[in-house]
């Protein structure tokens, strides 16, 4: 196995002639795919709760749309979903939607659905985790908010959810991780990412092993930056009285 | 646009049926060979050697930090030098397969560490002490007590990891290799039917995953019971 290492390549103008190095090309697929993970687990974290407190409620139709949501983005794998919102979906789209997406340039584009395809994906998954987080709380926390005349949308808003989401900070951490790491299926669909990048420095530079290796390190320094930021998180938001406080 | 060419897909079912052959073949050794080696990593970070706990502990977190989409770009670039630097290997082989079969067995083995692991650490420590108790080696205690314990221990957590597998392998779709999912999408490019192939292929995924969900709540119940 000779392979002739040139990391000096990454310092080299593109061959695309843009004033860029291919190193740049990489900081590029970095931004992009903080860009991406910030956006997609800002929007799961919001269907996430909604559908999670559906599920918590006493309405049948709300409870039975919250596990139909569930069953449908758990049950299928995410590259599929991310294919499905690129392809069909504009397609289904009313006339001015559909178009306004298509006539978008083509990164802005990527960027939506990819945003779209990773937020509704994961927020299935936080979904679960908001209703279990809400239905281990105490029920007697719930009655003493309706005895101080709290409405229940006060309830959700003041008592149960601050609490659920400290109990639950655990497995939410871990599906930032998770959705950093999947934000690399968005290059099949054209996104250039950090793996889009990596594949795209392979055919321009033919040097595979040093745009792979400088990828994963990205990856890797993510995931700790991740770690970090939400041990601060949790660190501010521990419930006082807690071990963890 | 939504017009399904159910034809033109019965006309293509053998090149469906090997797609879901090769989908089953990566889901199946993944596991099988994930939790052998998972078995291994899950023994050595208990290990009272240092060193294999280490070991252990690096590769569990390197091999979770790293996308599944980057792990089989990987495999992918090192699986096929490897193989030709070592053996002189006829054209037959399909270097696509044995790289991705090499890194899901590889990836799944971290998560499955990682499972068995937690399986151990549930169990209460009593449990180590009447194995020494009885004039048990380490080693024996592990075999007899321990492993069967907490394999029991972590069947749910199992289960769910293989559903989660079966949706992982189309993955491979970025090492273009033939799965259901990679040939659906090649047979709608060509039909001009990409549209309603899509979601005919999210709903066969669908039902799988929703049989096997059901498969993995009956055993639980079994095993509550």
């Amino acid at each position: 196995m000779d392979y002739r290492w040139h990391w000096g390549v990454l310092l080299q103008p593109v061959a695309t002639g843009e004033a860029a190095t291919y190193f740049d090309w990489l900081l590029s697929g970095l931004v992009n795919t903080v860009q991406l993970t910030l956006l997609a687990f800002s929007l799961a974290l919001a269907i996430g709760t909604v559908f999670g407190v559906m599920r918590t409620l006493p309405n049948g139709v709300a409870r039975v749309l919250s596990a139909a949501y569930v069953s449908m983005f758990r049950g299928v794998p995410l590259i599929v979903q991310f294919f499905i919102w690129f392809f069909v979906v504009p397609e289904l789209l009313p006339g001015r939607a559909g178009d306004w997406l298509k006539s978008l340039p083509s990164h802005a584009q990527f960027l939506i659905v990819s945003v779209v395809s990773l937020g509704v994906y994961t927020g299935s998954r936080i979904c679960e985790q908001v209703r279990a987080g809400i239905q281990a709380r105490p029920v007697g926390q719930f009655h003493a908010a309706f005895a101080l005349g709290l409405t229940r949308a006060q309830a959700y808003r003041h008592i149960l959810l601050p609490v659920t989401f400290r109990t639950i900070l655990g497995p939410l951490t871990s599906e930032f991780l998770i959705i950093s790491k999947n934000s690399a299926v968005a290059s099949t669909i054209g996104l250039l990412e950090l793996s889009g990048e990596a594949r795209q420095l392979v055919d321009y530079t033919a040097q595979p092993y040093e745009s792979f290796i400088c990828v994963t390190l990205a990856y890797v320094g993510l995931n700790f930056a991740i770690l970090r930021g939400m041990r601060w998180v949790r660190r501010r938001t521990a419930l006082p009285g807690t071990i963890g406080s | 646009m939504f017009e399904m060419d159910w034809q033109a897909l019965i006309d293509s079912k053998d090149v469906l049926l090997s797609g879901m052959k090769i989908t089953l073949q990566i889901t199946v050794v993944a596991i099988l060979a994930g939790l052998a080696w998972g078995t291994v990593l899950a023994v050595f970070s208990l290990s009272t050697h240092r060193a294999l706990r280490i070991f252990s502990q690096a590769y569990v977190s390197l091999f979770r930090s790293i996308p599944l989409v980057m792990l089989l770009l990987w495999f992918f670039l090192i699986v096929p030098q490897l193989l030709k630097a070592l053996f002189s290997l006829p054209s037959t082989v399909d270097l696509r397969l044995v790289s991705a079969l090499t890194a899901y067995s590889l990836v799944e083995a971290a998560f499955f560490c990682e499972i068995i692991r937690a399986g151990i650490a549930s169990l209460p420590r009593g449990q180590l002490q009447a194995g020494y108790a009885l004039g048990m080696t380490s080693r024996q205690t592990m075999r007899y007590v321990i492993l069967p314990q907490a394999f029991r221990a972590m069947v749910p957590l199992a289960l769910t990891q293989c559903i989660v597998i079966f949706q992982d392998t189309s993955l491979v779709y970025v090492i273009a290799l033939g799965d259901f999912f990679r040939r659906v999408t090649a047979i709608g490019e060509r039909d001009g039917t990409i549209v309603p192939i899509l979601l005919v292929a999210g709903a066969a995924y669908w039902a799988a995953t929703t049989v096997l969900i059901a498969i993995t709540n009956g055993v639980r119940m079994r095993l509550e019971k």
